[in-house]
């Protein structure tokens, strides 16, 4: 029995180590079935080679935008829009800080949403990327020849700019509007007054697309005053409807609690279209009316890479009773969110989101009734269309919560269902659906490179899913958001790809990479940086040295001119240096060679580091408060003697008597 | 000298002029992490980088090893060489005007004694560069020098250094061979002529 047993439980052993085996090859490439291994090779880009597209995810709540390499997935970047970021010094270092200066002083952090290429004739051009700041309403632009944010306009009348940045079809204008309804100026009302206060914006910020390196290229032309609802997305048109830009708006029931309920109520709310040209004419006749505000407009000076915080004092309102021909209210279904133009710009796709039945309105048939006078009532200046009369078709029971719109290359359109966790894709001409695919779950915007433009490159398409829940290995309460790679080049929709983003990723966008790829800045010229602390050599930096300034009260300045080059600082050792002196370490990296990067962190400095790119100059701030010896390093694993790029700071009493000395290697100089 | 050989020299220093203009030889580098590689130009007056910054990157470089910095400003031969070609260029169209053919001898000869003598001095330069290391180098490799191939590719630590003549090279080298052209020819004139008088007397 004995012998026996023992014999079982090795038969058991064996067992348990074969099934663990076992377990291994579940996931291992020879039991993939079929249908995996045709997708693992469509998204496969072996080692050394390039993705075929660049998608820029918005990061949502972490403020940033994420890029990524399409058919791969693989994370590329992440670019720091209006949050903080430590990884580079991006709102800590002197020259980034006033990038996050506002009308309510300095914030470190939004919400960013809808990032929109620049275009030209409709089409995506690589040049910039827009994004809108959600929370303190702003807009950016980042260059893609650097992946770097370089511009930021403050909003003025404005709260939750949602339906931003949408463009025009030659980046004539990116739009803002306001999600939430404020009075505007701002007041003090009782909130259950909003009716009486409650004020709605559209805003065209004006984008100068003229050649030369200049980072002040954004305006804010005029806002339009509109009705006090809730304003959710927008895109303009092209094509026949370039002119016009569309703009969802839900609460017209303009409730002011529990909107849940209080603002789903109404069987349609609007589709506002502005016709900005029309605009521009009311503006040329002197309609507008120039108001005091107060907002904030950021930029990089290119030449010396420190950004401008500029303070706006007046922004052009126009309202529509003014304008007449200005704006129109399409009905439309249910809260409606998402707003889609075709490529041809021929129809306008509402997002029912409450209804099952997507409607889509014709533009021409919207000319018609405007021409006709087809008209239901007026808000505010603002006709109210027929519905009847604007209306192309609704595509019957598409889903579950339609949101968004995007389209390829053959005239489809594809529906993103939040509710359903599907894409639907469908005929907007025969209003015809045509094939369905499950998304793992609740997917909220979609994106096709170039999907919202005139020329869709319809090869893939990327839903954006809010839940995850059993996709990836648990990461405990907080789960990451998950963009589905599907591939729409064939009849059927098929999934190939599933892989995790930073952030909310909401709205994105997608490009062919050579667009972006051949504009690429690999350094800064040294030549050519003119910022007020840059050293151009080491021989400037040991003559240039240390420099400290006092005032009669006795607070002093110091200003450090420091190189960084492989592998060490210049000076490395520096003494002299008062507790409580305002000390800036202006570091030039003399780098001229692609990829490499020198990083600048203080010991004790309540701070981040800075990373530093070749040719630049980024100042660090730090203010000592103990005496001591402080080490400072090179955080970026720069060459083979990284280890060694180090150097020492000696920090005395205020009253010490200690010399202002700086050095490297055997080289000393001492102030006079 | 035979019409003909006059305008074979006339034709190789015209041709010298070029020499000004295009590298007369090329150094190059790759490395694992230099893909792209790395490029040094030697011009008759100066040395470049192939691309903007490569003689930058390529001095950094070679400080770990200990290598002098290379400054064109502090070569002399540098400063030397566009006034030999000018040299050669004046002579060699002062024989073909006067069509004196000492002039022409006398061309040849020098060229190619300036040849001989400007490769070794280059071998040479090249193994001062290559051995002059500095003591205090943060990568010591005993018995490792660091002398580029004069002609040819050679593996020094993790780069692969090639090295070839460059068009300016090439251009001196037919200008030469013009010049040796024109000797044969007149020399062969010379001799018709003489054994025509031969026959004659």
């Amino acid at each position: 029995m004995k012998g026996g047993g023992l014999g079982s439980k090795a038969k058991k052993l064996a067992l348990a180590l074969f099934a663990v085996a076992g377990a291994g090859v579940v996931v291992s490439q020879a039991k993939l079935p079929e249908q995996w291994k045709e997708a693992a090779l469509r998204v496969y880009v072996p080692p050394g080679e390039y993705d075929e597209f660049y998608v820029f995810f918005s990061g949502g709540f972490n403020g940033q935008i994420g890029v990524h390499g399409i058919p791969s997935g693989r994370n590329l970047r992440t670019i720091p829009v209006f949050s903080v970021n430590p990884e580079n010094g991006y709102g800590y270092s002197e020259e980034t800080k006033n990038m996050l200066m506002t009308s309510h002083g300095w914030i470190p952090w939004d919400d960013t949403h809808h990032p929109e290429l620049s275009q030209t004739n409709g089409v995506p051009d690589g040049r910039w990327l827009f994004i809108n700041a959600n929370n303190t309403p702003r807009v950016a632009r980042i260059d893609l020849s650097e992946f770097r944010t370089v511009e930021i306009i403050e909003i003025p009348h404005s709260a939750g700019n949602h339906p931003s940045s949408f463009i025009t079809q030659n980046t004539e204008y990116v739009t803002a509007a306001t999600r939430f309804s404020i009075p505007i100026p701002q007041a003090d009302h009782p909130i259950a007054e909003y009716k009486k206060w409650a004020k709605g914006t559209i805003t065209f910020i004006k984008v100068d697309n003229s050649e030369g390196e200049h980072n002040n290229r954004m305006e804010i032309a005029f806002q339009l005053l509109v009705p006090g609802y809730d304003y959710d997305l927008a895109h303009c048109g092209k094509g026949p409807s370039h002119g016009w830009c569309f703009f969802t708006s839900y609460n017209t029931e303009q409730a002011h609690t529990l909107l849940e309920i209080n603002a789903s109520k109404k069987d349609k709310d609007f589709i506002l279209a502005v016709n900005w040209k029309r605009a521009e004419e009311c503006i040329a006749e002197g309609k507008g009316k120039k108001v005091k505000t107060k907002y904030y407009h950021n930029y990089i000076d290119p030449k010396t890479g420190i950004a401008v915080a500029e303070e706006k004092n007046e922004v052009l309102i126009l309202t529509p009773k003014e304008c007449p021909g200005v704006a129109y209210y399409l009905p439309t279904p249910k809260s409606p969110h998402g707003v889609d133009v075709t490529p041809d710009g021929k129809y306008i796709i509402g997002g029912g989101k409450l209804s099952v039945n997507q409607p889509i309105h014709s533009f021409e048939k919207m000319l018609q009734a405007i021409k006709n006078k087809d008209f239901v009532g007026e808000i505010e200046g603002i006709p109210v269309l027929r519905y009847e009369s604007v209306l192309h078709c609704e595509v019957k029971n598409l889903c579950l919560g339609p949101l968004h719109t995007e389209f390829d290359d053959k005239g489809y359109a594809y529906t993103s269902c939040f509710i359903s966790s599907e894409v639907v894709k469908y005929d907007p001409k025969s209003c015809k659906i045509l094939d369905r695919i499950p998304v793992y779950y609740s997917v909220g915007h979609l994106v096709i490179p170039g999907g919202d433009s005139a020329k869709p490159w319809g090869k893939y398409l990327i839903a954006m899913n809010k839940i995850t829940k059993d996709r990836y290995l648990p990461t405990g309460p907080e789960l990451p958001h998950a963009a589905q790679l599907i591939d729409i080049s064939g009849e059927k929709m098929k999934l190939l790809l599933d892989f995790p983003t930073h952030g909310e990723p909401h709205y994105a966008q997608m490009i062919p990479a050579e667009l972006v790829v051949k504009r690429q800045k690999k350094i800064y010229e040294l030549e050519k940086n003119e910022h007020p602390y840059a050293v151009k050599s080491e021989k400037e930096a040991m003559e240039k040295g240390v420099v400290r300034k006092c005032d009669e009260k006795g607070n002093c300045e110091v200003h450090i001119y420091m190189t960084a080059i492989r592998s060490h600082f210049t000076p490395d050792n520096i003494e002299g240096i008062k507790v409580g002196d305002v000390v800036y370490f202006h570091v030039t990296n003399l780098e001229q060679d692609w990829d490499i990067p020198h990083g600048f962190a203080m010991f004790g400095a309540k701070n981040s580091n800075i990373l530093i790119m070749p040719g630049e100059t980024l100042t660090l701030k730090w203010i000592p408060e103990k005496p001591g010896i402080y080490p400072f390093y090179c955080t970026d694993f720069c060459s083979a003697l990284h280890q060694e790029m180090q150097g020492y700071v000696r920090v005395s009493p205020k009253d010490a008597d200690v010399k202002l000395c700086w050095s490297l290697g055997n080289q000393k100089k001492c102030a006079d | 000298m035979h019409p003909l050989s006059r305008l074979l020299l006339a034709l190789a220093s015209f041709l010298l002029i070029g020499v000004y203009f295009l590298p007369l030889w090329r150094i190059s580098l790759t490395a694992p992490q230099y893909p792209e590689g790395l490029g040094m130009l030697i011009y008759v007056n100066t040395i470049k980088g192939e691309k903007p910054h490569d003689l930058y990157n390529i001095n950094l470089l070679n400080h770990y090893i200990g290598m002098a910095p290379i400054e064109p400003d502090k070569i002399p031969e540098l400063k030397i060489m566009p006034f030999i070609f000018a040299f050669f260029i004046v002579l060699g169209l002062l024989g073909a005007v006067t069509g004196k053919r000492r002039l022409l001898k006398l061309w040849v000869a020098l060229f190619i004694a300036f040849g001989i003598i400007g490769i070794a001095d280059f071998w040479w330069w090249e193994y001062r560069y290559g051995h002059n290391l500095d003591p205090n180098a943060p990568i010591k490799i005993p018995g490792m020098a660091y002398q580029p191939p004069l002609i040819g590719c050679k593996t020094l630590l993790n780069m692969r250094a090639c090295s070839y003549p460059d068009k300016g090279a090439y251009l001196a080298a037919g200008s030469l061979a013009l010049g040796v052209l024109a000797l044969a020819i007149d020399a062969l004139y010379q001799r018709k002529k003489k054994a025509a008088e031969a026959l004659a007397s």
